[in-house]
């Protein structure tokens, strides 16, 4: 039998029984839509994440005071609690090689007031001006905190965008004053927006110098946190090394139980990306299960087929055609169906995917190996499902099953 | 050329034996136009099958054009049909949802004949059974018993048979068409001297054929030539 002939009873089939193919199919067509929704709405937050996290910086190391326990992530770092980076710790980082700029850091909270009267409890950041390379932040109006300004104890503050809305609403808040735990403070730029990330919004966020902060607001010494940015990526493994060696040395401690930690850009990821992908898991399991539901509704079509068309098959036989010539036709028949079914479910998961991202506001992504894994699915239901029944057409006796009625 | 020698067949139904055919021999010629007569549960159903190839025989040999197919599995067995064999059947299992010609050039396809050789050897068969040129591209079940069964018949003949094996193929039809099939077989006998072997239980289908054999309880009762044969139109021998 000639691939043409099969493809001619195939659609012969099918095409008799129009409703009930389209329905086996549309069981199908659920399914695999589904699957690749879920999927693609999975890869689209963990790539949107991965985005975000990797706009705060690129190559980025961050040096934490405390320990930060294995297994429960950085949220409970203790960070501010321990007091052990301090202002000498930058000197050491800055000598190691591949470093290209070290960000100091001490964060604080304080109620900030605008002279309108508007005021807001933000997070108040001491910074070097490195941090405008480090941390990745670009200045819309006005400009970032200078070399001078920290050497001078400069009593002037960068604001993010939330910050400045909610202290001057509409209003350009460029060159106003703004009062800092009732200290003076001149506005000397606003931030462009950078959209939160995770448990940091970098948006409701004042810049200080650090000279400023620790002198003035804080009155303490210490850093809440020392940002590294590498030169190359390939390069940052060996630098935190080098940087826990550094560190450790400096403070006196033991390598194996130090009162500071490095987390690097890459380790933040992975815990996020480790909820995402269960996310995704999980969307697509539950989506699976409509699709296997689908394959079900193709066995149960395709032995329906077989015994209305017992005598058909008694025929077939009687006249020549063997075992495998009525298997194969079968399940080219079943196949059939469920390529069908995935070609339209891939097309309906994608147009469900950008419905979702265009209403909804979730980040959406069809891959190319979520629809190849789908087509690849759809097949293999086709021959998982369509295979019993296919062997028991196959094996009808000729003579029972021209008698049949 | 059909030889049987001392056929028996056997049904188990748990622990009840069903003798449907007792050591049976004879042999059938080729070009011969043979009837196989007997009521029904005399065996000549489960003979027709075995000589037909959808069974085996329990005991005994049958050779086909001198080779012992009693003993084949399933699919040696479907070949043997697909190339020795055609089949005319009493409800003549057409496909309701195909033309003419692609019910009459379907055993071509098992056989892996190609499409241009298919075209052409369906219409060939179906003008050796009379089938009017104008329905062949009609739905078989568009089509009245008789024309379904010369469609039937030209399907039999498609690929050019050592033997064709008709079950009641006047069953179903009135007398008037049953006597049109029945002109078709002799006109095939006498005309191109296929081998023709027909079952049925009236004795006035029979007497349309060359000789008869008649079965009761799984054995022969009589095999004679068939004097008193019924001709419908004279043909003439090429």
């Amino acid at each position: 039998m000639i691939i043409s002939d099969i493809f001619q009873e195939t659609y012969t089939a099918l095409s008799a029984n129009k409703a009930r193919s389209g329905l086996t199919i549309l069981g199908i067509i659920i399914g695999i839509g589904s699957v690749i929704a879920m999927i693609s709405i999975g890869q689209g937050a963990s790539g949107q994440i991965q985005s975000s996290i990797e706009g705060l910086g690129s190559n980025l190391l961050t040096v934490l005071p405390g320990v930060v326990q294995p297994g429960r992530g950085i949220v409970s770092s203790g960070r501010g609690a321990a007091q052990t980076l301090e202002n000498k710790d930058i000197d050491i980082l800055k000598q190691i090689t591949g470093v290209a700029y070290v960000s100091p850091e001490l964060q604080r909270r304080f109620q900030i007031t605008s002279t309108g009267g508007n005021n807001t409890n933000s997070t108040i950041i001491g910074v070097w001006p490195e941090y405008q390379q480090v941390r990745n932040v670009s200045v819309e109006n006005g400009s970032f905190i200078a070399e001078n300004q920290l050497r001078s104890m400069g009593r002037v503050a960068v604001l993010g965008p939330t910050v400045a809305k909610d202290l001057f609403a509409d209003s350009d808040p460029f060159g106003k004053t703004i009062r800092i735990n009732k200290i003076n403070f001149k506005v000397i730029g606003v931030l462009a927006s950078k959209g939160s990330a995770g448990f940091f919004n970098p948006d409701d966020t004042v810049f200080v110098p650090l000279t400023t902060m620790q002198k003035i607001l804080a009155g303490a010494d210490f850093l809440s946190t020392i940002a590294i940015s590498v030169e190359d990526k390939n390069l940052m493994p060996q630098v935190q090394e080098e940087a826990i060696a550094a560190l450790a040395a400096r403070h006196r401690v033991d390598l194996q139980n130090p009162d500071f930690s490095i987390v690097s850009q890459a380790d933040i990821i992975g815990t996020l990306t480790q909820v995402t992908d269960t996310f995704t898991i999980f969307l697509a399991a539950v989506a699976g299960i409509s699709l296997l539901v689908g394959g079900i509704g193709i066995m149960n079509m395709m032995l329906t087929t077989v015994t209305e068309r017992t005598r058909e098959i008694g025929l077939r036989k009687a006249i020549g055609a063997k075992k495998k010539d009525i298997s194969f036709q079968f399940l080219i028949e079943a196949v059939t169906l469920t390529f069908l079914g995935g070609a339209a479910g891939v097309l309906l998961g994608w147009v469900i995917s950008v419905a979702v991202s265009s209403f909804a506001g979730i980040a959406t992504q069809v891959s190319w190996t979520a629809i190849a894994l789908a087509f690849g699915v759809s097949a293999a239901i086709g021959i998982i499902f369509g295979y019993y029944p296919a062997r028991r057409a196959a094996s009808l006796n000729p003579i029972e099953a021209l008698r049949y009625e | 050329m059909i030889e049987i020698k001392n056929i028996t067949k056997i049904y188990k139904n748990g622990d009840i034996e069903t003798h449907a055919l007792k050591n049976i021999s004879f042999k059938i010629k080729d070009g011969e136009f043979v009837a196989i007569m007997g009521p029904s549960g005399s065996g000549k159903s489960t003979l027709m099958h075995i000589i037909g190839c959808l069974d085996t025989p329990t005991g005994g040999q049958y050779f086909l054009d001198n080779s012992d197919v009693s003993k084949l599995s399933d699919d040696e067995l479907a070949d043997i049909r697909m190339q020795k064999i055609g089949f005319v059947f009493q409800t003549f299992n057409l496909l309701p949802r195909a033309t003419v010609l692609r019910n009459v050039s379907l055993p071509l396809v098992y056989a892996g004949v190609k499409k241009e050789d298919r075209e052409k050897r369906a219409k060939k068969a179906l003008s050796e059974s009379a089938f009017p040129e104008q329905f062949w591209n009609h739905y078989s079940n568009q089509l009245s018993g008789g024309m379904m069964q010369r469609v039937a018949i030209a399907r039999a003949l498609v690929n050019n048979p050592s033997l064709v094996l008709a079950d009641e193929p006047t069953g179903n039809l009135d007398t008037k068409t049953g006597e049109i099939v029945l002109d078709t077989f002799q006109r095939l006998h006498i005309e191109q001297s296929r081998t023709i072997v027909l079952i049925t239980h009236e004795p006035y289908v029979a007497e349309h054929a060359q000789r008869i054999i008649n079965i009761r309880d799984g054995e022969i009762v009589s095999d004679n030539m068939n004097h008193h044969r019924r001709i419908i139109n004279k043909y003439h021998a090429r």
